[in-house]
């Protein structure tokens, strides 16, 4: 029975971006040709040769006819999706699970011994806490809730390493909801074996596209952070992983 | 009953002990994104015809030139040096070795090819997603030839919104007052520029003063003010067609006109019966109605996107500050209570913030802050500058820096400049004179 209730019964089909692009054809009107410009010049021109000659007192240029710009289309109206991109091939809905470049990240420890203190008073506030709720379970089930989270360090060594790698899309607003969750199935070394985003319907709604601009960004800092920093044991623990990204705070300033 | 208790408490358990296991990550780095801009291939043929029309000789790498020149001005990308490029642009186009451009560190590569068919250039280019091996983006353009630089503004406007998530500002002019001579005996142009300071153009011959050029944001028009026999005089010019109307005299010390969001009113501030106050005038039947009415100096009105209220700046706390009012003039708030003096205030096209000049100190400050007045944030300081125009995302500021002169009243100069609003990129932008009184356009596309 237990082992029943156990099974991911949540589990979804991995789901990848759309793979194909359209090429939008777009016409762009001539607006760069400013037609009185080279008017003026002439007219610099002229005035310069006939010095002694009284200028207008209106300082701005005479009045030009209105020329018709060139019969260029506009934009809008000629917006044509005009082929697939050819090779499918080159956009590979799996995720690479084969990436084992080492990231640079990875090399450098961020470990602050200042914060030492900080982490051992956390520790035990959190130990303390997880004791007082769980005073009534027995043992076992207590290993069994202690288990399956990472510890403090574990956990800020893996954030340190993500934070390292994610560029924060700077044009989102920091106002809306834009939390990204992803959920991972990860090998022993930290490598990406499948990422899913949980919400992922919500990337191709119109008027979401902060919110598929931010899941990229998110999915991009995984794949360059790979292997992830986990924890050398306890593969059973950590295998599945959710990483949720907010941006918000960074956002506000 | 018992049996059913435990049962639920161990399955609660169960679930609790397998849940999964979640990380918040609620920070990232805000370092430039690493992107590769591969010149754009041509073939042989489309490279004689550029050479015969544009006379460049290869208008494929110099489009890619403009992109990645755009993309670096704005600090958040960084475009990745060309030497390092392992894969011929043509050949990258048609499918890219992701592993070559991940080796490079680029997290992004744009390539593209350009050619001349029926004398019109045809520009196509892809955004890829390097770690992803991902094809993010495909378009193709057809303009006259001539029309190149814009067509690499325009490339960088979609690859910049495709990556941040907002429009792009690089499809854009600023308009400015050129300024050339001694500092005591100046003349003054109205210009005209591609954002990134190419394409110059002078719109004025210089006889005469002109001041504060501002662009109607819905489209090419410009307002700015001038002195005819010594009266300021409101002008209209239209950008496209060259067309200039006289909007109409007004009294002494007429200041600032600027459109309404809907481009159908100008609002400004002008001197009557010897009090400063805020008018609009209507386009179509040139009637001008009173906003302010206050004894105090109420000038440097501007609109927010919506058209419901107006911000400017008053002194009729004793000192000056920003104010917001509704655009009939009433519920008049003051929103700055920080030290010193504000002026200039201008609001955001995303109507989020409100842009200022600020005086404290004798050094001069471009900020911003909420339009409640919450979270002022001082940008840039200065020993003089002033007068902020928004890009059209409401993301960067331009503005105009003037520098001291010295005790032989030498080393004046003044010059645009531009700054986001993490406040860390700073830039001059590059201007053929001395420069002031610059605003920002609206995008030329879409």
């Amino acid at each position: 029975m237990i082992a029943t209730l156990s099974l991911p019964f949540l589990a979804k089909k991995p789901i990848d971006l759309p793979p194909i692009v359209s090429i939008e054809l777009i016409q762009i009107t001539d607006k760069t040709n400013i037609p009185f410009a080279p008017k003026a010049k002439k007219i610099i021109e002229k005035v310069k040769k006939e010095k002694e000659r009284v200028v207008s007192e209106q300082a701005p240029p005479k009045k030009v006819k209105k020329e018709k710009p060139e019969s260029v289309p506009l934009p809008d109206k000629e917006i044509e999706k005009i082929e697939e991109i050819e090779e499918k091939k080159q956009n590979p809905e799996k995720i690479d699970t084969e990436v084992k470049q080492v990231s640079e990240f990875e090399k450098k420890e961020l470990f602050d011994p200042n914060n030492i203190a900080a982490l051992i008073d956390k520790s035990k506030e959190d130990l303390a806490e997880t004791t007082e709720k769980t005073n009534k379970v027995t043992q076992s089930q207590d290993r069994n809730v202690e288990v399956n989270k990472l510890t403090l360090s574990e956990e800020d060594a893996l954030k340190a390493q993500i934070f390292g790698c994610w560029s924060i899309p700077l044009g989102l607003p920091y106002n809306e909801n834009l939390l990204v969750r992803i959920k991972l199935k990860l090998k022993p070394d930290g490598s990406v074996i499948k990422s899913e985003i949980l919400d992922h319907a919500r990337m191709n709604k119109p008027g979401q596209g902060f919110y598929k601009v931010l899941a990229e960004s998110a999915l991009r800092a995984i794949r360059l952070c790979q292997p992830l920093r986990v924890p050398s044991t306890g593969y059973e623990r950590w295998k599945d992983l959710q990483l949720n990204f907010d941006a918000r705070e960074m956002l506000e300033g | 009953m018992i049996f059913l208790r435990t049962l639920i408490i161990i399955l609660l358990l169960q679930f609790k002990a397998n849940a999964l296991i979640e990380v918040d990550i609620t920070r990232g780095n805000l370092t430039p994104l690493p992107i590769a801009v591969s010149p754009l291939s041509s073939s042989t043929n489309s490279i004689d015809e550029f050479k015969r029309i544009l006379k460049i000789e290869d208008v494929g790498s110099e489009i890619s030139l403009v992109v990645e020149n755009n993309l670096r001005q704005s600090g958040l990308f960084n475009p990745l040096q060309k030497d390092a490029f392992l894969q011929k642009p043509d050949i990258a186009h048609l499918k890219p070795r992701f592993e070559d451009w991940k080796l490079i560190k680029a997290q992004a590569l744009i390539t593209g090819k350009v050619e001349i068919i029926d004398e019109k250039l045809r520009v196509e280019f892809r955004l890829w997603d390097v770690l992803a091996a991902k094809e993010m983006l495909a378009i193709a353009f057809t303009t006259v030839p001539t029309n190149w630089r814009r067509v690499g503004h325009i490339i960088t406007d979609k690859v910049y919104e495709r990556l941040t998530g907002e429009k792009g500002y690089f499809d854009t002019r600023i308009i400015y007052v050129a300024e050339e001579g001694p500092k005591t005996k100046r003349i003054k142009k109205l210009a005209i520029m591609d954002q990134d300071g190419a394409n110059t153009k002078y719109l004025t011959l210089g006889n005469e003063l002109v001041l504060t050029p501002r662009f109607n944001p819905t489209n090419q028009m410009v307002t700015y003010l001038s002195y005819f026999r010594n009266l300021p005089r409101v002008y209209l010019l239209d950008i496209e067609t060259g067309v200039q109307e006289v909007v109409g005299d007004f009294p002494g010390m007429t200041f600032a006109p600027r459109f309404s969001p809907d481009g159908k009113k100008i609002i400004m501030s002008f001197a009557s019966d010897g009090n400063s106050d805020i008018y609009t005038m209507d386009l179509e039947n040139r009637i001008v109605e009173r906003i302010t009415n206050h004894p105090s100096i109420d000038t440097s009105p501007s609109y927010s996107p919506d058209g419901k209220y107006i911000c400017f700046n008053s002194d009729r706390s004793g000192y000056q500050q920003i104010y917001v009012m509704k655009s009939n003039g009433s519920s008049v708030k003051r929103i700055s209570f920080g030290k010193g003096l504000y002026g200039t205030p201008v609001w955001s096209p995303r109507g989020d913030l409100i842009a200022f000049t600020k005086l404290h100190k004798g050094k001069f400050y471009i900020g911003v802050m909420r339009t409640d007045g919450s979270g002022e944030r001082l940008l840039t300081e200065n020993y003089y500058q002033e007068a902020p125009s928004w890009s059209p995302n409401g993301r960067v500021l331009v503005f105009y820096r003037e520098t001291k002169t010295d005790s032989k009243g030498e080393g004046f100069s003044a010059k645009l400049w531009s700054i986001d609003l993490t406040g860390y990129n700073e830039r001059q932008v590059p201007t053929k004179t001395d420069a002031s009184d610059p605003s920002w356009s609206s995008l030329l596309s879409n």
